[in-house]
C-alpha cells in the first residue's frame, strides 16, 4: 500500500516535471524542472529496489548533467528568447500521441512472464560482481571508460577558444 | 485499483518517452531539445530497471544496461553541449531552424 502511494506520487511528479520542461517558456526554469524530473526517476529506482542506480542517478544526472545544462543555458544567453515551438508542433504532437498509443497497446497486450523470486538487495556488491567478475561485462566497462575519455577530450577540443 | 506492478512502470516509461519525443520534435532551442533527449533516456532506463526487477530479479542485467546507458548519456550531453556552445560562438544563435548550413 505504501509502495503504491509512493509510486503514484513519484509518477505524477515525474510526468508533471517532464511536461513542464516541454511546455515551459523559460529555458532556465525548464532546466530546473528537469532536475525535479531526474529526482523523481531516482525515487522510482528506489521503488524498484535498485539502490545503486538511484545513487548513480542522483550523482550523475542531478549532480553532473543538470549542472552542465544550466551552465550551457547561462553561456548561450538565449533565455530571453524563450523556448518557442517550431512549425512541426501539431505533427509532433500527433506522432507522440500515436507512439504512446502503440506502446501502451503493445505493453498491455503482451503476456509477461513475471518472476516470483525476491530481488537482490543491496545491489552494489552484486552489480560489481556482474560488471567486473568473470563472465561479466568487463569488456564493456573498459570500452565505456575509453568512450568517456574520448568524449571529454572531444568536448574540450570543440569548445576551446582558438 | 490494482497494486503497482510491471505494467505501471512500463506505462510510466512510455508516457515519459512520448513527452520527450514530442519536445525533441517540436522545440527550436537546441538546449531544450537536448533536455528532452535526457527525458527519453531516463524513460528507457525506467523500463530497463522495471524489466530487471519483475522478469529476472536475480540476474541484474537490466541494471547493468541502465548503468551503461547513463554513461553514454553523460558523454552525449558533454559533446552535445560543447557543439551547441561552439555553434553559439560562431553564429550567435542556437535555434535549430537557423542552423541550416548543411541543408539544401
Amino acid at each position: 500500500m505504501g509502495l503504491d502511494i509512493a509510486f503514484w506520487a513519484l509518477a505524477i511528479i515525474g510526468v508533471a516535471a517532464a511536461l513542464a520542461v516541454v511546455l515551459q517558456g523559460n529555458v532556465f526554469r525548464a532546466a530546473l524542472t528537469l532536475v525535479l524530473c531526474f529526482v523523481a526517476v531516482a525515487g522510482i529506482y528506489i521503488l524498484l529496489s535498485a539502490d545503486f542506480l538511484a545513487a548513480v542517478q542522483i550523482l550523475i544526472y542531478v549532480g553532473g548533467i543538470s549542472i552542465l545544462i544550466i551552465l550551457a543555458v547561462m553561456l548561450t544567453r538565449d533565455v530571453q528568447h524563450g523556448s518557442p515551438s517550431n512549425k512541426l508542433m501539431l505533427p509532433a504532437l500527433l506522432v507522440a500521441a500515436v507512439f504512446l498509443g502503440v506502446l501502451v497497446y503493445s505493453v498491455t497486450n503482451t503476456p509477461w512472464v513475471l518472476s516470483v523470486s525476491q530481488p537482490v538487495e543491496p545491489t552494489t556488491a552484486a552489480l560489481a560482481d556482474k560488471m567486473l567478475g568473470g563472465g561479466g561485462f568487463i569488456l564493456a566497462v573498459e570500452i565505456a571508460a575509453t568512450l568517456l575519455l574520448a568524449a571529454i577530450l572531444g568536448a574540450i577540443v570543440i569548445v576551446r577558444e582558438k | 485499483m490494482p497494486s503497482v506492478g510491471l505494467l505501471h512502470y512500463l506505462i510510466l516509461s512510455a508516457v515519459l518517452f512520448s513527452i520527450g519525443l514530442f519536445g525533441a520534435l517540436s522545440k527550436r532551442n537546441a538546449i531544450v531539445i537536448l533536455m528532452c533527449l535526457e527525458i527519453m533516456l531516463n524513460a528507457v532506463n525506467i523500463a530497463m530497471v522495471a524489466f530487471s526487477r519483475y522478469i529476472a530479479p536475480t540476474l541484474l542485467t537490466g541494471q547493468v544496461f541502465a548503468i551503461f546507458i547513463i554513461v553514454v548519456a553523460a558523454a552525449e550531453t558533454a559533446v552535445g553541449l560543447a557543439i551547441i556552445i561552439a555553434i553559439y560562438r560562431r553564429h550567435d544563435t542556437i535555434e535549430s531552424d537557423k542552423i541550416n548550413l548543411l541543408k539544401w
